[in-house]
């Protein structure tokens, strides 16, 4: 198995070596990058050429990273039956960029594109439908953004009055909390914060 | 002279006993077949990759149980997977064994609620009366093991959480021998039934070609004659050590897809029986103290347990930066997770590859040209769970 992703690494550099900016074998398997560009092309040659026949799209996943300059990463997950092979493709881009539509190749990449443009707002050129899917009708924002919180902003409820479910800003009895246990030991923060804030009581 | 005929809209759902769940689906009818068909899914869409992301390990585990709820410990072992392969951990051999005799027991449980319920959609009431007897069998087995019935929250990073008692290992043995019978009380019910063939055959039909472009897995795959099964091609756990066939379809319709899931249980049925024989003594869980809880009655007597005990519970194990993605052949198809770590004790991204998903994304195509009628029969061979379709 792990001969066999050696071997396509190879072979994919080789073929497209002009396209593939970085290879990796990490944890038995493969990943590829490459510039959203070439994305149709490389998908094409993955799933035409006759030495891997990719020819099932697994699924395409976001990822978002607030702090960089190229924000968002999609993984595409492919398999082949055939020789029995997994691939990973990842493309990064900034906020704005728009990625060119997988769904000519793989009718099945319409609902994943969809998600993806629901859950991070990434859009997709020559999708024939690129609604919304898992988020209710009319939801603003795109919720697996990390800046995204997550009790969200708006929360529904029946209303006894008006007869019919509303919407209303999210209004929690508790704030949510987020416990940061992984540096339990280097003393709190709290403690410099408030000398901090008598500090400056001082001086005023 | 050419008469006219405006298309029929019919909403079908979200609330509708034949849906599986809520699933709204807008229909346009020419008269009674169907023109088009546009599902509309997320109305029980949780945020479970969201949530994940703000949970630690141990604490993302329990929302795999909620996915496909029908199978939960089939999901939690995708994402048990997934964190050993990034943690780099062996699983001790007694442990594998546990958790394929559970998988194959989340196999049959999702199997009897499908094949049962597909029947109660073409009329058939007595099956599902039959297979829900069996259910609860199994649940009871669930339960004895985890604690719960449904939720079970069993499989851990590096193991299982606990033993399971002795005596419910001759239980499932038990159940094993008795239950080919029921298997075959089932079968006399549907498998030659007039009504039962004629609204399954030739209905739905996918071909090899389409299954495979529509991101089909499973039992959907397999109806449609590609022998492919996660258990056998990319063998984890011990599969590979199992003697077990892998039933293939050869028209892909509805009811190929029936005569495969009842095959499939019993393939499951004696997968179980070789555990049984086979399951060897030993430790339940990874003895890295780092990642596996200790043991109870150490807690009063060893510092170091102590210690490791409240770290696990409150910051939790780190796992090493990577990604990964592991696949397992669920009862619905090939579900996997997508996981990547950044180096702390949360996931920083977990995205769920649920089987049904692209299952249901093909509905139009399936559906496209049949009657209205059909669509229930279609829906109920896709074995859709909302559950996962939504996260």
């Amino acid at each position: 198995m792990i001969k066999n992703l050696d071997k396509l690494e190879k072979f994919i550099n080789s073929e497209l070596s002009s396209k593939v900016k970085n290879s990796l074998v990490k944890n038995e398997e493969l990943l590829i990058e490459i510039s959203p560009e070439d994305l149709i092309d490389v998908v094409q040659f993955l799933k035409s050429s006759e030495k891997c026949k990719f020819r099932q799209l697994i699924d395409i996943a976001g990822v978002d990273y607030p702090d960089e300059e190229k924000r968002f990463q999609l993984v595409y997950l492919f398999l082949s039956h055939e020789y029995n092979l997994r691939i990973k493709l990842s493309l990064r881009f900034e906020i704005n960029q728009t990625i060119i539509s997988l769904t000519k190749i793989f009718p099945s990449a319409n609902w994943m594109e969809r998600e993806v443009f629901d859950m991070y707002g990434i859009k997709f050129k020559n999708h024939p439908d690129l609604r919304r899917i898992l988020t209710d009708y009319g939801f603003k924002g795109h919720p697996l953004r990390k800046d995204f919180p997550l009790t969200g902003f708006n929360e529904v409820r029946y209303s006894e009055k008006e007869k019919k479910v509303i919407y209303e800003p999210v209004k929690l009895e508790q704030n949510y909390r987020n416990f940061d246990f992984e540096s339990p030991w280097e003393g709190t923060k709290y403690s410099k914060q408030l000398n901090n804030i008598e500090k400056d009581g001082k001086k005023n | 002279m050419v008469k006219k005929t405006k298309s029929l809209n019919l909403n079908f759902g979200p609330q509708h006993p034949a849906a599986h769940g809520v699933l709204r689906l807008i229909l346009e009818l020419d008269g009674e077949v169907v023109e088009k068909a546009d599902p509309h899914i997320g109305l029980l869409h949780r945020g479970t990759e969201k949530l994940i992301e703000q949970k630690t390990y141990t604490q993302a585990l329990p929302y795999f149980d909620r996915l496909d709820y029908v199978a939960p410990m089939n999901q939690e072992h995708a994402f048990a997977l997934a964190a050993e392969k990034l943690l780099n951990i062996e699983v001790p051999i007694r442990a594998k064994y546990i958790r394929v005799i559970f998988c194959e027991i989340g196999r049959i449980l999702s199997h009897i609620l499908n094949v049962t319920t597909q029947a109660l959609d073409v009329g058939a009431l007595t099956p599902s009366l039959w297979g829900f007897e069996e259910r609860e069998t199994l649940m009871t087995f669930y339960e004895r093991a985890s604690g719960s019935r449904l939720h079970a929250n069993y499989f851990r990073t590096g193991g299982v959480h606990q033993d399971i008692p002795l005596k419910l290992v001759e239980d499932i043995e038990k159940f094993c021998k008795s239950f080919p019978k029921i298997i075959d009380d089932l079968e006399g019910l549907l498998t030659e039934n007039r009504i039962f063939k004629q609204r399954n055959v030739e209905i739905g039909l996918v071909k090899k070609q389409e299954a495979l472009d529509y991101s089909f897995s499973g039992v959907m795959l397999r109806g449609s004659g590609v022998p492919w099964d996660l258990r056998r091609s990319q063998p984890y756990e011990i599969y590979q050590e199992l003697d077990f066939k892998i039933p293939v379809g050869k028209n892909g319709d509805c009811y190929d897809r029936y005569l495969c899931r009842i095959e499939e249980m019993r393939e499951s049925v004696k997968i179980i029986l070789q555990c049984i024989e086979k399951l060897p003594k030993g430790p339940v869980k990874s003895i890295d103290g780092k990642i596996s809880p200790p043991n109870r009655d150490d807690l009063k007597q060893s510092m170091e347990a102590l210690i490791h005990h409240f770290k696990l519970f409150t910051e939790g194990y780190r796992v090493p930066k990577g990604d990964v993605y592991t696949a397992v052949e669920a009862p619905k198809g090939e579900f996997g997770v997508y996981l990547i770590s950044d180096g702390s004790n949360k996931p920083y991204r977990c995205k769920i590859r649920a089987p049904g998903f692209s299952h249901l994304q093909a509905m139009d195509y399936l559906i496209r040209g049949h009657m209205l009628a059909d669509v229930p029969a279609v829906l109920g061979s896709l074995d859709i769970v909302f559950g996962e379709v939504d996260r």
